[in-house]
Parts: C-alpha cells; sequence; structure tokens
C-alpha cells in the first residue's frame, strides 16, 4: 500500500486537465505546412470555373471554342461534357421517407438555380491562363422566374425551382410529443392553458466563412487516384466520391492535409472535388482547383436561414404547459450533404432545458434560387435556442415575470438528472443553478441592474439591457442506431489506433480529422496519462485515408468525446497486450500485476517493473515473448456511443444601446458552461471564444443578403461583416464540471457551445435595454439602422435591403409599414 | 483572384511617372498604395492596360512646413501620417481621421493622396481635406496647378484630375491647439475595419469662451465629401456650450443627399449627420 502511494507521488502529474499550448500552432499559425494549396506537383494543370451570374435560367448557348484557344488552355468542358458521368451530389440524410430530391450536378447542364452555379471549367497550364480563358466563353442565358421568399415558395401556385418538381417544398418533416409517446398532446395544452405567447422569429442566413479557402488536388496515378482536399470529412469524402464518379473506393485516397477551419462548411461532397477528380480522370494529370474568396462566399453552402413561428403556452404561474414550433428553412436550390438533417437535427432541442410537458415540431425543407445551406457550426442547435431563449423572454414580459425566474421555474433541477425531455432525449448531467449563479457573480448583475435603472430613470441616451441564455445542446455525434432511426445515412462511430514504435515512442491514428481544434495536443495530453508515457513521446497521426482508413471525421462537437473514447480505449487495449508481455517478462501472474505511471509491477514487490515503453521494444525484437500471442501491443478501438452528451452553460450579456443611433455595444459578457471534464483548459477556453465571436456576429454583424435577382450582395468581406478582436468584448468564462456519464473521458464537447449559447444572449440583452421605449423585436443582425428604427419606428427595425430580396421578406406589418416608408424614398 | 494581365511601369521621379503615363495610351491607372485599385483588377472590376506604381517615386513623400501650411506629399502613407511629428502638432484633424482608416495593414501601404484621387465619399479623409480647406498641387504635361478642396471633389469616384494628371502633393492650413482650435473626427461604422456610414470632421476655434470659426466636413453624406455649411455659419459668434453646438448641428444634413445601401437608408444618414456632427462638435469644443 505504502508502496503504491510512492509510486503515486512521483508520477508526473496528470496531462489531462493541463493547459498546454498546442503543438500544432507554430506550423498552423506561420503557414509552414501543407495546406492544399501549398501542393506543387509535376505536370499539374490548374481548373477554373465560369460561374453562373443569374440566379434562375435555361442555358439557351454556350460556346467553348474560343476559350480552348486561349494561350496555355488544356481543355474546356461544359455540363454536357460531363453529363454522363457526374452523377449526383450526394445527400446522405433523407429525413423523411417522401422526401424529395432534385438532383444536384456539379456543373449545370441545361438550366441554373443559383447565383455561382458552375456552368463551365477551363483547364490550363497556369492559375493566370485558367482565369483568362474564363472571358472568352461565349453563353446565353433565357431568365425563369426566381425564387427567394420561402413564404412565397410555399404558396399554391408560386413558381417552382424545379419544374420538373410539383412544389419547393422537399420534406415535411414531424415530431410530436404525443404521437412519440414521449410527451403529451400539444394541442390539448394549448386549449387548456392560461397564456400562449406567439412570436415569429428570423434566424437569418449566415456565411460560413472559414479562414482557409476551399482547394483540391488530384494525382492520378494508373488506376488510383490520390485526392488532397481543405476538407473537414476525407473519410466521408472518399465514400461519396466513389458512389457518385464509380472511382473503386480502393483505388481512390482521399488526405485532408492541414485544413484552416471549416465552421460546417467544409463538411461537404462539394462540386469542385467532383469535378477535379473527373478531370483528372479524363486527362489523366494532376489538377488542382482553389477557389477565390468571392467564388468562397457564393458558392460554398451557406448556413441557418430559417423563418420559425413558435408558440408557447403557460398557466399564469409560468409553468410552461407546451410548445409549438413551425418552422420554413431554406435549403437553396439543391440538397448537399446533410442540408435537410440540419433543422430536423434542431427539432430534438426546442424545448431547451425546460420541461415541457407537451411538444410538436413541424418544418418544411423550401427550395430557393440560393447556394443551398448546410452545416454551420452548431447546425440545428442554434436555431432551436435562439428560438427558446428568446420566447421564454416573451414569455416573461407577457406575464410580468423576472425572466430569470421563468427559467428557473421551469428548468430541470440537478437532483432530476438523467431526464428524458418531452423529445425523448436522456439530458446526461448538469446543474443549471449553479452554473447560472456563477455567471451572475462573474457580471456583477445587481450593479448591473442598478445601473439599469438609473439609466431608464435619467432618460439616458445610452441605455443598458441584460440577456440571458440558459442552454443546453446536444453533442457527441453520434450512437449510430439513433442516427439510422433518424434515417441518417451512415454511423456516428469514430476509430483509432495506437502504434507502439520499438523506440518507445507513440503513434495515435485518429479517425476524427481535425481543421484547426487541437486534436494533436489533447489526443497526447490523453494517451500520455493513459500509456504513462511523456506528452512528447506522442505523435498523432490523422487525416489521410492510407494513415487512417477508418474514420467519421470532425463536426458537431463530435471529437473529444467520440473520437477521444476511442483513443482510451485504444490505449486501454494497448494495457491489455503489455500486461501479457509484461507478465512474461516478470515471471509473475498478470492478476498480480498493477500498472501506473507508465510502468507495470508485481504487487509487494518494490522497484520491480517494466515500463511499457520498453516492452514496446521487447516485442519489436520479439526474442521472447509469451506462447499464443502475436508480437505487437498496438490495438485499435471503435467507439459508438450509447447517447448524446449534452453541454449546457449559463451565458449572460450586458449590452448598451445607443438610443441616438442605434449602436449597440456589448459592455460585458460572462459564461459558465458545463463542458464535461476538461482534458485541456487552454483549448476549452479558445473554444469559447471563438464560439462566442461567431454567436455574436450573427446577433450583430453577419447576413447573407440576396437582392431582388438572387445576386448575392454580401460577396465580400466589405458587406459580409465578420467582426475582428476589435469589435468583440472582453469575455469572463467559467466552466462547472459535470462528467458526461457516456464516455469514460467524461467529456461533453466544446466546439459550438459559445455560437449557440450566445446570439439569443444579446438580442436579448439589446430588446432588454430598449423594452421599456415599446420595442419587442429587432431582426438580426443588429444593425444601428435597425436598432434605430425599432425604437423611433416601431416593428423590428425593418430591412437592411431594397424590396424583393430575401432581407425584406416580411409578413409582420409593422415591419412592413416601416419598410414600405423607406422604399418612397428611394 | 487574379487580374486580367497588364503592363506595368515603375518610375522614380514625378518628371518619369508623368512620361509613363503619358506614353501608356487610353488605358492607364496610376498605382499609388493600391488599397482600392488591387481589389477592382483583382475582382476584374478594372483591367487598365498599364499600372503606372509610384511607390518608388521618393519626392512624393514626407511632410514639410511652408509657413502657415504643411505640405504632404501624395504618396505619405498613412502610417507616416500617424508618426509625423509635423502632423501631430497642426494637422491632428487628420491624424485623428487617418487612425480610424481600415486595419493596420491597409495604413502601412495606402496612401493620403491616394484616397483623395480616389474619391471615395466613404472614405475618410477626403472631407479632412474639405473642412481643412485643403490646396491640391497637380503635376500634368503643362506644369502644376494648384485646386482649392472645394473645387477638387467633383462626383462619385471623381475629381478634377485630368488624364495623364498626377496629384502630387496636399497643403494643409496649420490648425493648432495652442491658436484655440478643437478638432474631432466622429465616425460611425459597424466593424472596426469598415468604411464610415457616416463620419463627421469638425474643427472649431475658441475665443473667450465664444466660436469664432468651425469647420464641418461629412463623410459618405453624398456622391462627394461636404461641408455643414448652415452648421458651420450658425456657429460663428455664438458661446460655447451644449444647446448652441445642438442647435447648430440640427442643420448639418441641409443640402446632403447620401445614397441608400445595405447599411443605411438616406433618412437614417441625415439623422446621423446630426447626432454626430453634435458629438464632433461638442468634443472639438472641449465640452
Amino acid at each position: 500500500m505504502t508502496v503504491t502511494e510512492d509510486a503515486a507521488a512521483m508520477a508526473p502529474a496528470k496531462e489531462v486537465g493541463k493547459a498546454r499550448r498546442r503543438k500544432e500552432d507554430a506550423r498552423l499559425i506561420t503557414g509552414k505546412t501543407t495546406w492544399t494549396d501549398n501542393m506543387v506537383l509535376p505536370g499539374m494543370l490548374h481548373m477554373s470555373v465560369l460561374r453562373s451570374p443569374v440566379a434562375h435560367a435555361r442555358i439557351t448557348q454556350l460556346d467553348v471554342s474560343a476559350a480552348k484557344e486561349r494561350p496555355n488552355v488544356v481543355a474546356v468542358l461544359t455540363g454536357a461534357d460531363l453529363a454522363e458521368e457526374q452523377g449526383s451530389i450526394p445527400c446522405a440524410w433523407p429525413v423523411t421517407p417522401d422526401m424529395v430530391n432534385p438532383g444536384h450536378p456539379s456543373i449545370a447542364v441545361d438550366q441554373v438555380n443559383h447565383v455561382g452555379e458552375a456552368v463551365a471549367i477551363v483547364i490550363a497550364r497556369s492559375r493566370s491562363a485558367a482565369a483568362d480563358a474564363l472571358e472568352a466563353i461565349d453563353i446565353d442565358y433565357e431568365s425563369l422566374p426566381v425564387v427567394l421568399d420561402m413564404e412565397e415558395a410555399v404558396k399554391d401556385g408560386a413558381p417552382l425551382v424545379h419544374d420538373h418538381l410539383s412544389s419547393n417544398t422537399s420534406y415535411h418533416f414531424v415530431f410530436d410529443s404525443a404521437e412519440a409517446g414521449t410527451g403529451a398532446s400539444v394541442d390539448q395544452a394549448f386549449d387548456d392553458a392560461d397564456v400562449v405567447v406567439s412570436r415569429r422569429f428570423v434566424n437569418q442566413r449566415l456565411i460560413p466563412a472559414f479562414m482557409e479557402p476551399r482547394s483540391v488536388v488530384v494525382q492520378p496515378q494508373g488506376d488510383n487516384f490520390t485526392l488532397w482536399s481543405a476538407t473537414q470529412i476525407p473519410h466521408v469524402l472518399r465514400v461519396m466520391l466513389a458512389m457518385v464518379t464509380g472511382v473503386p473506393e480502393h483505388k481512390l485516397r482521399v488526405i485532408a492535409p492541414d485544413v484552416g477551419g471549416g465552421f460546417g462548411g467544409k463538411l461537404q461532397v462539394n462540386p469542385e472535388e467532383v469535378l477535379a477528380l473527373l478531370v483528372a480522370r479524363r486527362l489523366g494529370k494532376p489538377v488542382k482547383w482553389t477557389e477565390t474568396r468571392s467564388e468562397s462566399l457564393m458558392t460554398a453552402h451557406h448556413g441557418r436561414d430559417q423563418v420559425q413561428f413558435i408558440d408557447i403556452a403557460s398557466d399564469r404561474e409560468g409553468n410552461v404547459r407546451g410548445l409549438r414550433c413551425r418552422i420554413l428553412a431554406d435549403m437553396g436550390a439543391y440538397l448537399r450533404l446533410i442540408t435537410p438533417g440540419v433543422p430536423a437535427l434542431g427539432a430534438f432541442m426546442f424545448n431547451g432545458i425546460y420541461k415541457f410537458p407537451a411538444y410538436r415540431f413541424e418544418c418544411d425543407g423550401v427550395f430557393t434560387n440560393k447556394v443551398p445551406t448546410d452545416a454551420y457550426r452548431g447546425a440545428g442547435r442554434p436555431e432551436a435556442t435562439f428560438a427558446i431563449e428568446r420566447i421564454m423572454d416573451e414569455l416573461a414580459v407577457e406575464l410580468g415575470m423576472d425572466p430569470l425566474e421563468l427559467r428557473r421555474k421551469n428548468w430541470i433541477q440537478a437532483e432530476e438528472f438523467p431526464f428524458t425531455t418531452v423529445c425523448g432525449m436522456e439530458y446526461d448531467s448538469g446543474d443549471y443553478e449553479t452554473a447560472t449563479q456563477q455567471a451572475l457573480e462573474m457580471i456583477g448583475y445587481d450593479e448591473l441592474r442598478a445601473e439599469q435603472q438609473r439609466r431608464r430613470e435619467s432618460g439616458d441616451p445610452v441605455q443598458l439591457g441584460i440577456g440571458f441564455s440558459t442552454f443546453t445542446e446536444m453533442c457527441g455525434l453520434a450512437p449510430s442506431r439513433v442516427l439510422g432511426s433518424l434515417s441518417y445515412g451512415a454511423g456516428g462511430w469514430e476509430a483509432a489506433s495506437i502504434r507502439m514504435l520499438p523506440t518507445g515512442k507513440v503513434e495515435v491514428v485518429t479517425g476524427s480529422t481535425p481543421h484547426g481544434q487541437g486534436h494533436e495536443t489533447a489526443w497526447s495530453q490523453l494517451v500520455a496519462d493513459q500509456l504513462g508515457v511523456p506528452f512528447e513521446d506522442v505523435e498523432v497521426l490523422h487525416g489521410d485515408t492510407a494513415v487512417s482508413p477508418r474514420g467519421m471525421d470532425t463536426y458537431g462537437s463530435r471529437s473529444l468525446v467520440v473520437g477521444g473514447t476511442a483513443v482510451v480505449k485504444a490505449a486501454d487495449k494497448v494495457i491489455a497486450k503489455a500486461r501479457k508481455v509484461a507478465a512474461h517478462m516478470l515471471e509473475a501472474d498478470e492478476d498480480d500485476l498493477d500498472f501506473s505511471a507508465g510502468k507495470f509491477s508485481v504487487k509487494g514487490t518494490p522497484g520491480s517493473g517494466v515500463g511499457i515503453q520498453e516492452i514496446a521494444l521487447a516485442v519489436f525484437a520479439a526474442h521472447d515473448y509469451p506462447e499464443g500471442i502475436e508480437p505487437t501491443i498496438d490495438a485499435e478501438a471503435t467507439f459508438d456511443p450509447v447517447n448524446f452528451s449534452f453541454p449546457h452553460g449559463t451565458h449572460i450579456c450586458a449590452m448598451e444601446v445607443d438610443t441616438e443611433t442605434g449602436f449597440v455595444k456589448i459592455r460585458k459578457y460572462a459564461s459558465v458552461d458545463d463542458v464535461g471534464t476538461i482534458v485541456n483548459p487552454l483549448i476549452v477556453e479558445g473554444q469559447i471564444h471563438g464560439g462566442l465571436a461567431q454567436g455574436i456576429a450573427q446577433a450583430l454583424y453577419e447576413e447573407a443578403i440576396y437582392d431582388a435577382e438572387g445576386n448575392l450582395t454580401t460577396g465580400t468581406f466589405v458587406d459580409y461583416l465578420v467582426p475582428s478582436a476589435a469589435d468583440l468584448p472582453h469575455f469572463d468564462t467559467a466552466n462547472t464540471v459535470h462528467p458526461a456519464p457516456g464516455n469514460p473521458i467524461g467529456a461533453k464537447g466544446v466546439g459550438e457551445a459559445g455560437c449557440i449559447a450566445s446570439t439569443p444572449a444579446v438580442v436579448n440583452a439589446a430588446l432588454d435595454a430598449v423594452r421599456h421605449l415599446g420595442v419587442s423585436d429587432i431582426r438580426m443582425p443588429l444593425t444601428p439602422e435597425r436598432v434605430w428604427r425599432a425604437i423611433h419606428g416601431g416593428g423590428d427595425g425593418g430591412d437592411r435591403a431594397t424590396a424583393g430580396t430575401n432581407a425584406h421578406s416580411v409578413s409582420s406589418s409593422e415591419a412592413a409599414t416601416a419598410s414600405a416608408t423607406e422604399g418612397d424614398q428611394q | 483572384m487574379i487580374p486580367a494581365a497588364f503592363a506595368y511601369s515603375r518610375p522614380t521621379t514625378v518628371e518619369e511617372a508623368l512620361q509613363a503615363i503619358a506614353d501608356g495610351g487610353d488605358d492607364v491607372k496610376v498605382l499609388a498604395g493600391g488599397q482600392s485599385l488591387i481589389p477592382v483588377m483583382r475582382l476584374r472590376l478594372a483591367a487598365p492596360e498599364l499600372v503606372v506604381d509610384l511607390t518608388r517615386v521618393e519626392e512624393l513623400r514626407g511632410v514639410r512646413e511652408e509657413g502657415d501650411q504643411l505640405v504632404v506629399g501624395a504618396m505619405t502613407t498613412h502610417a507616416d501620417v500617424l508618426s509625423d511629428p509635423l502632423l501631430a502638432q497642426y494637422a491632428q484633424l487628420l491624424v485623428q481621421a487617418t487612425e480610424t482608416v481600415a486595419d493596420r495593414q491597409v495604413r502601412r501601404r495606402g496612401t493620403f493622396g491616394g484616397a483623395l484621387a480616389h474619391a471615395d465619399p466613404a472614405g475618410d479623409l477626403p472631407a479632412v481635406a474639405l473642412a481643412l480647406d485643403a490646396e491640391f498641387v497637380i503635376a500634368g504635361p503643362a506644369g502644376r496647378r494648384t485646386v482649392p478642396a472645394g473645387e477638387f471633389f467633383v462626383d462619385y469616384l471623381t475629381t478634377v484630375l485630368e488624364e495623364g494628371e498626377l496629384l502630387v502633393e496636399i497643403r494643409l492650413p496649420k490648425i493648432a491647439a495652442a491658436d484655440g482650435w478643437g478638432v474631432r473626427y466622429e465616425k460611425f461604422n459597424r466593424v472596426a475595419q469598415a468604411w464610415s456610414i457616416v463620419a463627421v470632421a469638425a474643427a472649431v476655434r475658441r475665443e473667450g469662451g465664444r466660436i469664432t470659426e468651425a469647420r464641418i466636413g461629412l463623410t459618405n453624406m453624398g456622391p462627394t465629401p461636404l461641408r455643414a455649411s448652415a452648421t458651420e455659419a450658425a456657429l460663428v459668434g455664438v458661446d460655447v456650450s451644449l444647446e448652441t453646438v445642438t442647435a447648430a448641428a440640427a442643420q448639418a444634413a441641409e443640402g446632403t443627399s447620401p445614397s441608400n445601401d445595405l447599411n443605411a437608408q438616406a433618412d437614417y444618414r441625415q439623422h446621423l449627420a446630426q447626432v454626430l456632427t453634435k458629438r464632433a462638435l461638442a468634443a472639438a469644443a472641449g465640452l
């Protein structure tokens, strides 16, 4: 016993919990690494894409002959050239059995359905030659009516995006707690309720705007192809490209080298990836495509874009009785990889942390002549969180209750975990009260409320508001059986393997491909603790289907929860194998061995022992090992979670609103997140900061706007406003820790929490500042003009653009009146 | 993106530059800091046949004192403006406005003269030059001429610069705190690096509790920078107080014709002009 204690005392400090700086950062930050666009291959050609300048049209004439004559042009291809072999961009998530998928060509054949759609490609010996030759292509279009506004698009007789379909509705997805047996009848709940509050919220269209533009390089070698891509999903991409192009899966190797961010925007099978592979196959030469920033904003998939009709029912005392959500979700022109699934993923989260007895969710996926939407940081959960956290504030106003008291009255109590919600989800662990108390103290709540009162009484031009978001979300995607029940086209497991090298160094292979998250550091910390080896002795390999053959990649805050657990389980197997060898080497019974700090020792025999790194050398030499085993202690594991994990937290925003100009400024922001066990506090804090920046950006800055013809008017960073550190406040962040019971690490996931939680806290804060001036809603983003108009003109502040654009599609009469007034002045 | 092919000339003197422009034919663009020209070329919104790059023309850089004027070379970068001791002493309004231009990288390359010659109404420096009654020295094939700021800006992205001409220097009157001047550049934008939605450049001279002179330039309130003349006139001789300043600022939008765009409709811009003028004047007058 004494021996064990001494050994523990002498063991190195645990890696898990240490705020290590990320080992990958030096090369990522300096760019001295293999970004896809850095790849240069002998004889490599360059692809450039001619894109449709019109949103909806038939191609009546397309002449590429002049472009073919341009200097250094090798080939010019059109949709007609590739129609037989291009297949359709895959959609892996048919959310209903009768979902309509019109098919998604990588290059338009006879009709274009959104601005930016590929209509011809030039392959040339240099990038500039390819770009120059685009100008020599002659193409004519015959315009079709442009469909932009979802609420118009679903009406009878509306023009169709796809004229071979019977409507613009792709699917109608319903979850009803009474039908599912997870709750009561929502209609009954509303019939019986004392109070019903209904609101229409707009979750505007956003652009992921990852840092590294998309890029792909394909190298043919005989029948084999190697494809490098700036993708989040090399494993998924390989399977899908094989299915789409007919290149056999075993002849295709996909490599995601270091990838500069994605935010879901690189969770895709991109048309240009398909085209590059087809071109390389056709020409037998390596080819590269790297997008420009303008192409990226215009053609990489967008995110969000929901109109939400939310009804909440409660009794007079503020006990919630029912929640009804009717959603219009903009698919854009086509269904990409999980386009229809994003709103469906949110279906199980609109109830938030509250104990609703009855719930109904209905969603229509609607086609419009815009670039398709798909995953964007949070994917379904920010939309749900925004709706519930906004409607709770509206209900509090209706009831005359403090918004926090209303929440407290309805949220799940700490002692009620695990708690099965009205959606049938089993929330795993947490304590909403403790997180909230801590956040209140951090932000100095009482003093802020006092200042708010002073400013109100003095009629200060700058008013102060405080907004809450007491949120939860679901991470750890995903239990494969659950995905199957939702008709998703794949599983949610993750794979890992560990290779013990002769010198005792450790190679960890993960199927969860990072694109900036810091997997190499966090996985090394996990393995250092599990195997008792130095952090520096661990190398993490990823992102190459030849190196890491099995994986489901990185999205949905799944990597640590699922991929990290696979690593831990692989390490357990390494230890189990090593134990047999150790027993042989120490001439002891396996059961008599302790394993601690990387060393097997015989119980009660101080000083004896053999390290796992020594065992690695011993099995490499293989001169003397036990009968009946293979001479290796390498191992692999696949982890398929049995449940999701549910991070939660309380975010509080204090907002100054300049009522003279409409300018809003975050004074203070405090967040307490429970993301389970924290492996690396520095990475967690970084993820929260980045998430907050992105969630605040939705509330205040970002919006993809199309004009009445379907042109993206926010096509550069001049108009699509991504905030920088200069625009954001100091963040006071902290954590409570309730380990997730569903995985041995105890982690819940942190990649999206800040982004999901912050948006409604910010909007609620702004409204709290000016509600006494008669404002009950302001549309996101809260531009100064919208805020000013909401204060001085009523309504939700109206729109940012001219009539007929998607930013103008308002059904609320007040806002429509306000914008009509503006329109008169143009 | 990749610009279309173009010929390139990099002269080292103004004379060589004028010659290169004269020899260049019909479609010549002059490159100063490139912060506007290069993006439009990369987007292929402009495809000049010849680009004449002034970055090696040393005589166009720097600030010197000539009597009661400061002479700023057209190729003086924003970063140079921010570190120049003469401008710090006599042209605080320019310094304040320049501090708000874009971001550090842009300020390193972008030039004072380039920003003026580009004449973007959302740019910050034209309104400052206009408020200060700067003089623009223009070199051309026929020699040099001097144009007052009030005549320099003609229309949206258009100045009096003729084909074949170059803006070579800008002459600013000295405006010093020691003489009773207070200044303020009040910029309104949504994120730090963005263009102004509206901005106000104000210089106010006080003497014994009264305002003796006010100069107010408006950014992005029309196709060119504008003076808030009515407000300026209303301020002369009044007591320095929040009331007088507020009353005068109420006339700031008179005669303006701002545009409608994603950030603001015209009526909102006119409202902002009044609020920002009030704030700029209050700060400049030390209130």
